[in-house]
């Protein structure tokens, strides 16, 4: 035997500290074949490829090959909880978990494996104690670390059944004896409900709580049948609540705020340059409408709950919580859906099942919301604006200051100390409190203020966030959060910046930064993109760079625009820096994606009300971006194998948008500071600049 | 009150409301999963399929409108098991992320195929210009579906 070293070399990694039971990493179920081993982690599939990513991690962490690894759901009562998958931090933080645990599995079967000759490395850790305590066993190993399929590209596990057209999705699932339900929303925010009309819902089998109320049917056309009819039968109470879409920046510039203070750096000099940029509200429209499954036990006590929400364990709480239920009454399963870009409605359509399906013990119910219920009543990402100035001297930035204004960006399940945060306790006759959006801590990125710190050096800083402590309209977590707008403004910014000093934008920001991994990405996308080189008419060139939340993944982004009637991307030049890259392929997947859904958000998304309510309810009226308007896209990884794993699914966000605005103005000679880049908002930036 | 029709080849007899979607027909009375709900309003094409050879939306169908006609949906583009070439190329060039949109693009661009084996990129863009994908994969399909137009046609 060589030597053994302690692996213990570093502390025991947060996740499995939380989750020290062997048995919720590892475990056998009975339909595993067997050669292979369970893998249950608490992070989640939204399509991004997690899941696939960490069964890389997790076999090569057992030394086993992957397809000997068996992923299986997040569950509150079996698996670890990892709290939110969100974030950009799965990889973060579940890939160094795995790690731990492979080595003290591998660590423990080694120990025993003379007990049990002939036999194979599954066999034995099929007969580790499942109570076996992780976070006090000194793992040591004379095995050298595997590297087999971390850093290839393997296809996506779950991707057969979803390309083939198999059951996959939460509202594929069948148990015996289902149910469908169907929540009424109210027809505007903060109705109430005032009648019901008995004679009209006769025969059908109705579940009111307060303003909230729903049906339950054999089949969905049953079920969509009543709700017609249910709607028809209802009288409300409705109020104008919200504010004048036309003119947000005043909406959100009133307060009340609470106050983000992030910087304040004395002596800076006064502003030579001012500009003011904005976004509107954005809805995350999920291509599936949100669904949720529940199912309650024959005496009522107990409920268990099938939901794609991204964050089971809170969602848990939240149930119970609402519901003066203890935890343990309540066990949510996570079963994949459509991609959610953040905190859609994925938990208001489990909790509308659970109300609903408690009128039916016994009996599993299933809830799909409608598309428009999706578009209107989900949470929204914030709008915001952000006012930056700075100084320029001798060609140099020496001072720079940004304040930004937004609503809170999470309301998820638990916020605000411990408020559940589902839709339908608003409506029930004891209503959840609803304190408005908060923001992440500052240490997990913040969310109004995110990224809002240039990485530049630019001389002394202010920097401060101003977020509404009170609004009708109710905002969560979208994709890269406040980073989407920040970094906007501030690549924007930059680029007025080297205007004015007579800079190549390039240059300007190479001029500014000494980071060699900013440097780099920036680097890697002007060289792939030909920045220089001859376009045709009434087309330009953009840069945006940004590197997510200060402490994620770098990436730079070149853009291509025509402006004709329309702004039109044709191509985007992406460089991107995520430190290892687990599944390179699969960080160029997230980062085509990501770039090519901020594309969308950039030229074309608003949502839109009136005083009652959201009115872009369906695709015609919420229009996203179409196979004729998807740009190019090329993506160069930079890999760095001996640097920590980054998330990529947030990082392209920013740089897209501002490498279009940059684009648009290289273009044009324009600068349009609003968002989105349609045709109006183009012609309005042009009558403002004559 | 029944309706005859024909889907992926098998005679069927669903009893229900003749306005009742095809897509909830489908999903619920043959327990044909692979077509999926996204807007129900026929504008997202997640619930593509064909009818009598034209690609419709199953959510915006009603039942009477399938009657004595032939329903092919993602489930039969292929035999059982097997990968339609448009289906292999997206599974080959991993272009999918949730997944979600594509038993709609696949009926749509196998569609496509059939009729137009040598169909450009301009094609390809315009027939698809139908789907939405909100997970913005749209160039990765579109590279798999041209990449299948060989397959497709010795298919
Ligand atoms: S679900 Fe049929 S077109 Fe959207
Ligand atoms: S892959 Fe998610 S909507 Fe297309």
């Amino acid at each position: 035997m060589t030597t053994t070293e302690p692996l213990r070399t570093v502390d025991v990694p947060p996740h499995v500290a939380d989750n020290p039971r062997l048995g919720q990493w590892i475990s056998f179920p009975d339909d595993l074949s067997p050669d292979a081993v369970g893998v249950r982690i608490g992070k989640v599939e939204l399509g991004q490829g997690i899941v696939t990513a960490l069964a890389q991690v997790a076999a090569d962490a057992l030394a086993l090959p992957v397809a000997q690894v068996r992923m299986l759901n997040a569950h509150t009562g079996l698996g670890p909880d990892e709290g939110l998958t969100a974030g950009s931090l799965s990889m973060v933080q579940a890939g160094p978990a795995l790690r731990y645990v492979g080595a003290v599995v591998r660590d423990l079967v080694a120990r025993v494996a003379d007990d049990h000759p002939g036999a194979s490395f599954v066999d034995v850790a099929r007969t580790l104690d499942p109570a076996t305590d992780l976070a006090t066993w000194e793992p040591r190993t004379d095995q050298p670390p595997v590297r087999r399929v971390v850093g290839t590209d393997l296809p996506r596990l779950d991707l057969p059944d979803k390309v083939l057209g198999r059951p996959r999705y939460l509202a594929d699932l069948r148990p015996a004896g289902l149910r469908y339900g169907r929540a009424l929303r109210p027809p505007s925010f903060g109705a109430t409900l005032v009648d019901v009309d008995a004679a009209k819902v006769e025969g059908l089998q109705l579940v009111r709580d307060g303003s909230f109320v729903g049906v339950v049917a054999a089949t969905e056309a049953e079920a969509d049948a009543a709700l017609v009819r249910l709607r028809e039968a209802t009288t409300w109470d409705e109020r104008d609540l919200l504010p004048d879409e036309h003119d947000l920046t005043t909406f959100l510039k009133a307060g009340p705020h609470d106050d983000i203070p992030v910087l304040d750096e004395p002596d800076a000099p006064a502003p030579t340059h001012t500009a003011t940029y904005t976004r509107p509200f954005l809805a995350h429209a999920s291509i599936a409408p949100s669904c949720g499954l529940a199912r309650w036990s024959d005496d009522g006590t107990t409920v268990h709950v099938w939901s794609h929400s991204q964050g089971i364990h809170n969602l848990r709480a939240a149930i119970a919580t609402s519901l003066g239920l203890d935890a343990a009454a309540v066990t949510v399963e996570h079963v994949e859906n459509a991609g959610c870009y953040g905190h859609n409605a994925a938990d208001d359509a489990a909790f509308d099942a659970v109300l609903l399906a408690r009128s039916v013990p016994g009996t599993a119910v299933q809830v799909r919301w409608s598309r428009r219920d999706e578009l209107a009543w989900g949470p929204l990402a914030s709008a915001m604006v952000a006012d930056l100035s700075a100084t320029l001297a001798g060609g140099r930035v020496t001072g720079w200051r940004h304040d930004v204004w937004s609503q809170g960006h999470s309301s998820r399940p638990g916020y605000g100390g411990g408020t559940p945060g589902l839709l339908a306790g608003q409506h029930r006759a004891d209503p959840d409190p609803s304190p408005a959006a908060g923001d992440p801590p500052p240490d997990r990125g913040g969310g109004t203020t995110r990224n809002a710190v240039p990485i530049y050096d630019v001389g002394p800083r202010s920097i401060a966030g101003h977020r509404l402590s009170a609004s009708p309209l109710r905002t969560s977590a979208m994709r890269a959060l406040g980073a989407y707008l920040n970094v906007f403004a501030i690549e924007c910014f930059m680029d007025e910046l080297a205007e004015q000093a007579g800079t190549d934008p390039v240059d300007f920001r190479l001029a500014h930064l000494a980071d060699e991994r900013a440097r780099a990405v920036i680097e890697r996308a002007r060289d792939g993109s030909g920045w220089g080189t001859p376009l045709p008419d009434e087309t330009g060139r953009g840069i945006g760079f940004a590197r997510y939340k200060d402490r994620g993944a770098w990436c730079a982004v070149v853009a291509e625009v025509t402006v004709d009637h329309e702004v039109r991307v044709r191509r985007l030049t992406i460089a991107v820096d995520v430190g290892l890259a687990v599944s390179p392929d699969g960080v160029r997947n997230q980062i085509e994606g990501g770039a090519t859904q901020a594309t969308s958000w950039t030229t074309r998304e608003r949502v839109r009300f009136d005083r009652r309510r959201v009115t872009s309810d369906d695709w015609e009226t919420y229009p996203i971006l179409r196979f004729s308007e998807a740009p190019l896209v090329d993506v160069h990884v930079i890999d760095r194998p001996d640097q920590p794993s980054l998330g990529a699914g947030e990082a392209a966000q920013g740089p897209t948008a501002a490498a279009i605005a940059n684009a648009v103005h290289a273009a044009l000679g324009v600068r349009v500071r609003d968002l989105p880049l349609t045709a109006d908002a183009v012609v309005r930036a042009i009558e403002q600049a004559e | 009150m029944t309706t005859p029709f024909t889907v992926n080849g098998r005679d069927v007899t669903v009893d229900a409301q003749p306005d009742t979607p095809l897509l909830t027909v489908l999903r619920e009375d043959l327990g044909l999963l692979g077509s999926r709900f996204g807007c129900g309003l026929g504008l997202c094409g997640a619930c593509f399929v064909r009818l009598d050879g034209h690609v419709v939306p199953a959510c915006d169908t009603p039942l009477w409108q399938a009657e004595g006609k032939d329903v092919v949906t993602v489930e039969g583009l292929s035999e059982p098991g097997h990968a339609h070439p448009v289906q292999q190329a997206i599974l080959d060039r991993q272009a999918a992320q949730c997944g979600f949109c594509i038993s709609g693009i696949v009926v749509n661009a196998a569609t496509l195929l059939d009729e137009q084996p040598d169909a450009d990129e301009e094609d390809v863009v315009a027939a698809l210009d139908r789907n939405l994908c909100r997970c913005g994969v749209q160039r990765r399909i579109v590279d798999a579906v041209l990449a299948a137009r060989s397959g497709a046609a010795s298919s």
